[in-house]
């Protein structure tokens, strides 16, 4: 176990002159829970890989229990990996697979098997242990994939979208079950996902990167309630934000043909600016009968059974979604109404950088 | 009980259609096999029984022709085509094995470069390189030595291993080698547990390829060779032109000479059938 500090950390593949990862500083606690979220090309994978030793630290550092890795081979950094497509060894067992770092490290025999069976307890992979990886169900490989990283009992767990190739219920089961297997172990861990459910869901602390730049390194529920940009705030949370470029009035926005009045606070934040980039999420936003709500047309209607997503567009163009329930959505084409709901957050970004404004 | 799980196995048994898909078949394949067929009916005859027209299918065997052959000095022949067969292969799979991992999952650089200057090595027909080769092997003093065909079959055969071999390498997956080493292996041992497991079928189907090759050789060894260093191929041939009329003791010797690229093939059939199994990983 150990802590992580990833210090204006670069790498850049050869035959590129962009940087997959761009001067990443991240500081992870010793048995953190921390996951690298993005879109692909984000460089998640490449900062992962940097912290195994798969890929070249060109530039910075990482260190790892405050030693510096760089040109430290993978084989000597005490690091387990789960990868995407699990990369069991065919040739061999579930124990055998589960067995050779212990194997290599030179543990006998005797103890070898002892704690793959302990493992294989806990994963609930016993009664396949004399099996051959291709005669697994792709759960199953999983569960041996993260029980060879287990047994080594390594200082630092990767894993590198371990749940992408399973079907949508094992994955939340799976979900659930790696997250109180980490909180169990106390093992520092580094999480890769393009799913930012699962980092919101899995993670102590969420990193999210794009084009191998650090966007917002948080809590989950400070990513959602405070995005630090227009990018971040789109990216997490489900559906995702409204987020609209809008002309700015003298007391709030205008929303195609209908005024949205902001506090003034928040009218002070965006100050003599001529547009503003507004973020509020569809759960915020309600249908209403209101008058001085925003005037859209309906252009679908997503019913989830205990909910319904309203996809609308406003005059000019402008794309809302809101929240609505099911028994009483409006129907494709009709004219409504939306208002923000008395907990609406509301929030600001400069139209051109995407910061935060406040 | 049994009942259901007869009418089970019955039900999967497919109906016995006509093909003429079939009957092609069969005549290609009877066509292809033959010659053979005819060679080794023939060893097993007397002179007379072989001389015969139309040809006698029903004869009385014997050994006869083998013992002739053995006579006649099959041995140093054979023991000298076994030995460069047998070292040429062994020096490819040594040779190719590391270039084929380090052009496929351990990409160097240059790596199309140096692919494409094996395949050109091949783009010259040997009859065109055989007067300088003959000069260079005089030259070093290794005419009618069997090291020189040793060479020769190894530098033959490498580029074609190479590019099968790479081929086989290319099927293994990358992150494999990744896992052994945070598991903590060296190359070496990743290599060894790891990759040449998997690539085993491949590397038998490549010596396979280079045994039959080599074997077979017939223009350097017909060209550099006399007495000491002569192999089947050429061995062979003399018997044509020094006993023509007889065919059953030339095909005697011609199923001998086939037989131990037969056994290979044999040996090798398990490994080949195999194939490449990477159910785990795709």
């Amino acid at each position: 176990m150990a802590s992580i500090t990833y210090k204006n950390a670069s790498c850049i593949y050869e035959g590129s002159d962009k940087l997959a990862v761009d001067s990443l500083n991240l500081d992870i606690k010793d048995g953190e829970f921390i996951v690298l979220v993005g879109p692909s090309g984000s460089g998640k994978s490449t900062a992962l890989r940097m912290l195994a030793g798969l890929e070249d630290i060109d530039e910075g550092a990482i260190e790892i229990g405050g030693k510096d890795m760089t040109g430290v081979p993978s084989k000597d950094r005490d690091i387990a990996m789960v990868f995407q497509n699990y990369a069991l060894y065919p040739n061999k067992t579930v124990a055998e697979n589960m067995g050779f770092a212990l194997k290599l490290r030179g543990v006998p025999a005797d103890e070898r098997r002892r704690k793959v069976e302990e493992a294989a307890k806990i994963l609930d992979l016993t009664e396949y242990l004399d099996r051959k990886p291709a005669k697994l169900s792709g759960g199953q490989r999983q569960r041996v994939a993260m029980g060879r990283a287990i047994v080594r009992e390594p200082q630092v767990f990767c894993m590198d979208e371990p749940l992408s190739n399973l079907d949508a219920k094992l994955r939340v089961q799976t979900r659930t079950q790696i997250a109180a297997l980490q909180r169990r172990l106390g093992t520092t861990t580094v999480y890769v996902t393009h799913d930012q459910v699962e980092a919101m869901t899995m993670g102590d602390r969420v990193a999210v990167l794009k084009f191998g730049k650090l966007q917002q390194f948080a809590s989950p529920s400070e990513l959602y309630d405070r995005p630090a940009n227009a990018f971040v705030a789109g990216f997490i949370g489900s559906p995702a934000m409204n987020l609209i470029t809008v002309p700015v009035t003298a007391d709030g926005v205008q929303v195609g043909s209908s005024p949205m009045k902001l506090e003034r606070e928040q009218r002070g934040l965006i100050g003599d600016l001529k547009e503003v980039t507004v973020g509020v999420r569809p759960e915020s936003l309600e249908l209403t009968t209101d008058p001085d709500g925003i005037e859209v047309t309906v252009d679908l209607v997503e019913d989830l059974g205990s909910e319904a997503y309203v996809y609308t567009h406003a005059s000019g163009g402008v794309e809302l979604v809101a929240r609505s329930n099911p028994r009483t959505a409006p129907k494709l084409g009709d004219t409504v109404r939306l208002s923000r709901n008395a907990d609406a957050v509301v929030h600001l970004f400069h139209p051109v950088s995407g910061e935060r404004l406040g | 009980m049994t009942a259901t799980l007869e009418s089970g196995v019955a039900a999967k048994k497919k109906p016995r259609k006509f093909s003429p898909w079939g009957v092609v078949a069969w005549i290609a394949a009877i066509g292809f096999f033959f010659p053979v067929f005819w060679m080794v009916l023939t060893a097993f005859k007397q002179e007379g029984d072989a001389a015969t027209s139309p040809p006698k299918l029903f004869f009385t065997p014997t050994l006869d022709q083998f013992g002739a052959v053995f006579d006649q000095g099959i041995g140093p022949s054979m023991l000298n085509s076994l030995f460069a067969t047998g070292m040429s292969t062994l020096l490819v799979l040594l040779l190719g094995v590391p270039a084929a991992f380090a052009l496929s999952l351990r990409p160097v650089r240059k790596t199309q470069d140096a692919l494409f200057f094996f395949m050109s090595t091949k783009m010259l027909p040997i009859v065109a390189a055989i007067l300088p080769l003959y000069v260079i092997v005089s030259n070093i003093g290794l005419l009618d030595n069997i090291w020189a065909l040793v060479i020769l079959y190894t530098a033959m055969n490498l580029p074609i291993a190479v590019w099968m071999m790479r081929s086989f390498f290319l099927e293994v997956p990358g992150e494999l080698l990744e896992a052994a080493s945070l598991d903590g292996a060296s190359l070496w041992r990743s290599v060894r547990e790891v990759i040449l497991p998997l690539v085993s079928p491949g590397i038998a189907a490549t010596a396979l390829i280079c045994v039959i090759f080599a074997w077979n050789e017939f223009f350097f060894a017909v060209n550099l060779t006399a007495v000491n260093a002569q192999t089947m191929p050429v061995y062979l041939v003399g018997f044509i032109a020094g006993e023509g009329q007889y065919w059953a003791v030339l095909s005697a010797a011609a199923t001998m000479s086939a037989l131990p690229v037969i056994l290979c093939g044999w040996f090798a059939q398990n490994k080949l059938v195999r194939g490449l199994s990477f159910g785990a990983i795709k």
